[in-house]
């Protein structure tokens, strides 16, 4: 298959064994950042530490096989656009909490479902938000590191266009 | 005693951010800073002999609150983390761009602006 | 329509651009015009909301938590006037920046980092506890470290650099501030350590605390020991945000903070205000003196910042009502003209492309509408009556006299003299000497950037009748009036 083969692609990136190891854990590693965002209201971790955890499978590809085969996995145009999506997401339950029972911004409106202390499904729209959190900062890390490692650093390129700004400030220091 | 150790890791930051020459190392610097302020936050809501702050089942909850570690120091740290990345990020990002432009990391040579 | 309790709006004014950058970031990637409309609306819709809050107070608990436990964001009359500020000379600057930006290909990152900015300084002028305060400045600061490297010139990179440096360290040093007064008084709510440090008085790691305060926001207002990075960052940055920060970043996350902290929260002593009394006659001195020798509009009107914001923290630092009333003033007047300003020298950069005042002259004949608003810019900063500089520093002055501090004072009358100097060499150079060779037959300022100045001008002229005891009640005196309750932050 296509993916496989440009994870295997072997001009790129570390040996075979360390990217044979990298494809077999890069799903354990998504489920437990995962885990780690929904059960967040419960246990340590949350939005913050569980987004990173997933961004972490993605850019432990992008380090093993070269960064194409980690844009292939989670592509530059979506994770900008989940970016925006997530906290999007986050600021509609805030608003959706000002038409609810106590009418204010970020207020915690989901009660139907009373959940037992401990349980998965309990403390209103913390999961969602969780989630949505969880969402924008997984996008957002993947995105600063895939861009970062992406400079090339194209000398005629940045020579002409150095030349370029030069005449049009005009002036001398 | 503690909290000025923290104070001198916050001093050694500054002191690199002063006499780095390279871009990258006052990057690292501003970061070893940071990490110093972190850790002050995080000791001020230290209790000595005190409980993670977690609720397991089956605990009660007033004695629960005069054992465990102030929680809200941690919520602020993280928040003060993730901001810190996405300065990081931003630092990096110029640092490289520099890079590009004037052909070093010295700081010393970047100096088209004066006056 | 018309009764929409103010209370639903504060929150609003922080959800409203955050959620419009996003879906600027989100859907007009390509379809660029998309973005300019998105963003303009939003800061008209922004401007309206602060008009219809004047006068109005309130309080608005987040998630309908209690004080103690919850989040509070606080609308006062201080706030009501730096929201104006904010939102009206955001207006201005995202009109400019239609026409201005057209020669950038990125121009949607442009309007979702300007709203970013614009949702972090309102964040700042609502926030009501110490760590709110800090995640909405450490926004807006992200925000302009990136506005400012946004054409990713020489000079733009290297002036970035250097500002972001400063400005993590200074909010660093905030940060290790937050940590002290959360460690003593054990909340960070604004209202509750005010009442907290009103009942126990202020020992030594409180003030260990307020230093490090007034260093940070020392740096992020440019004061002068802290003010290495303002010469740079405000003459590279393109235009409109040379005229963000300068005219609203600098106050509304450096000097409102310090006269909420320094005031409201710790309660001022007859130390500390003499400090700020210092520092803002430093500031009004050097920014001054060393205006006048540049040859760069930009950075002689970067410099000049520095110098009003001088006196703004020299009002400040007198503690009497007047200088209150003066400083408050003088930050309304130096938000709309410097703003003005800027955006004219970045009309003069667009037409003849440079900004060296040795190459440029006449241009009052193919630029006109830069040259009037120009002048009148130029006319009130430097103090002529009866434009609006004038009255407030007027103001500035009487007070340093009725408190009895008359070196201040007439260093104050100096400074301004030395102000109108080189703001007539600005003028004389740019605009009222001959046309030299290399400037023939300019083109004329697009519509949308003269549209802009011309508001702005408007602005500065209204804000001449503020003096008139009936208009001036419901903004100034009042908002004075909240700086003045020390310790008493209800």
């Amino acid at each position: 298959m296509n993916s496989t083969q440009k994870l295997h692609d072997s001009d790129t990136g570390m040996s075979l064994t360390v990217k044979t190891v990298a494809r077999w854990l890069k799903g354990p590693i998504l489920l437990f950042g995962i885990y780690m965002v929904l059960y967040g209201h419960i246990t340590p971790g949350g939005g913050f530490g569980g987004g990173v955890v997933i961004a972490l499978s993605f850019i432990l590809i992008t380090l093993v096989s070269g960064e194409r085969a980690g844009l292939h996995l989670f592509s530059k145009a979506a994770s900008s656009r989940l970016d925006s999506v997530g906290l999007l997401i986050f600021l509609a339950l805030g608003w959706l909490g000002t038409w609810w029972a106590s009418g204010y911004f970020f207020s915690n409106f989901i009660t139907t479902p009373e959940g037992a202390q401990f349980s998965l499904l309990s403390g209103g729209i913390m999961p969602l938000a969780n989630i949505a959190l969880g969402l924008k900062v997984a996008s957002a890390l993947f995105l600063v590191f895939t861009v970062l490692t992406a400079f090339r650093i194209m000398e005629q390129e940045a020579s002409d266009l150095a030349d370029s700004e030069d005449q049009y400030r005009g002036d001398e220091p | 005693m503690i909290y000025s150790l923290c104070l001198l890791l916050i001093l050694i930051g500054l002191y690199g951010v002063v006499v780095s020459r390279q871009t990258l190392k006052i990057v690292v610097s501003l970061l070893i800073m940071n990490h110093g302020v972190h850790l002050l936050l995080l000791l001020i809501g230290y209790r000595q002999g005190g409980s993670p702050p977690i609720v397991d089942p089956g605990s009660v909850i007033s004695e629960f609150a005069s054992g465990a570690v102030d929680p809200l120091p941690q919520a602020l740290v993280l928040t003060s983390i993730v901001i810190g990345l996405g300065v990081l990020a931003l630092m990096v990002a110029l640092c490289v761009r520099l890079y590009e432009r004037y052909g070093t990391f010295d700081v010393t040579e970047i100096r088209r602006l004066r006056g | 329509m018309m009764n929409i309790d103010v209370q639903t709006l504060i929150p609003m004014f922080v959800a409203l651009p955050l959620g419009m950058s996003l879906l600027i970031q989100l859907v007009a990637r390509r379809r660029q015009v998309l973005a300019e409309v998105l963003a303009i609306i939003a800061m008209l819709a922004l401007m309206l909301m602060s008009c219809y809050a004047i006068g109005n107070n309130g309080i608005y608990h987040l998630g309908g938590w209690p004080t103690p436990v919850g989040i509070d964001m606080r609308l006062d009359d201080l706030a009501i006037l730096l929201l104006l500020v904010v939102n009206v000379v955001g207006l201005a600057v995202a009109l400019y920046s239609v026409d201005y930006m057209r020669r950038f290909t990125a121009r949607s990152h442009f309007y979702g980092l300007f709203l970013l900015m614009v949702t972090g300084m309102n964040g700042v002028v609502l926030a009501g506890d110490l760590f709110n305060l800090y995640v909405f400045l450490e926004v807006a600061a992200i925000a302009s470290y990136s506005l400012v490297a946004f054409g990713c010139a020489h000079e733009e990179l290297e002036a970035s650099f250097k500002y972001i440096v400063l400005g993590s360290l200074s909010s660093a040093l905030i940060l290790t501030g937050v940590a002290l007064v959360y460690g003593i008084t054990g909340t960070l709510n604004l209202a509750h350590i005010a009442s907290r440090i009103a009942q126990t008085g202020m020992d030594a790691p409180l003030l260990l605390a307020f230093g490090l305060f007034i260093c940070g926001f020392s740096f992020k207002s440019a004061l002068v020991p802290f003010h290495a990075w303002l010469p740079d960052a405000h003459p590279s940055a393109p235009a409109p945000v040379s005229a963000m920060l300068s005219g609203v970043l600098i106050k509304a996350i450096g000097i409102y903070v310090l006269a909420r902290l320094a005031f409201n929260v710790f309660g001022v002593t007859e130390n500390e205000l003499s400090m700020l009394r210092w520092l803002g006659l430093l500031s009004m001195v050097v920014g001054g003196f060393l205006a006048a020798g540049q040859k760069d509009i930009k950075r002689l009107f970067a410099y000049s910042s520095i110098s009003q914001v001088g006196f703004m923290v020299l009002g400040l630092g007198l503690g009497s009502p007047l200088g209150l009333v003066g400083a408050l003033y003088h930050l309304v007047n130096h938000a709309l003209f410097k703003s003005l300003l800027f955006l004219n020298a970045g009309a003069v950069e667009y037409a003849t492309g440079t900004r060296n005042l040795n190459k440029l002259g006449g241009l009052n004949r193919s630029l006109p509408v830069t040259g009037a608003t120009s002048l009148i810019g130029s006319m009130s900063i430097a103090g002529i009556p009866p434009f609006s500089g004038f009255w407030s520093k007027l103001i500035i002055v009487l007070a340093c006299i009725e408190g009895g501090f008359y070196g201040f004072g007439v260093a104050a009358v100096l400074v301004s003299i030395v102000t109108l100097a080189y703001q007539l060499k600005v003028q004389r150079m740019a605009f009222f000497a001959s046309l030299p060779e290399a400037l023939h037959g300019l083109r004329r300022e697009p519509p949308m950037m003269a549209l802009a100045m011309i508001l702005l001008a408007l602005g500065c002229i209204a804000l001449s009748f503020v003096v008139i005891t009936g208009l001036r009640d419901p903004w100034l005196i009042s908002a004075a009036q909240q700086v003045l309750t020390m310790g008493v932050f209800k």
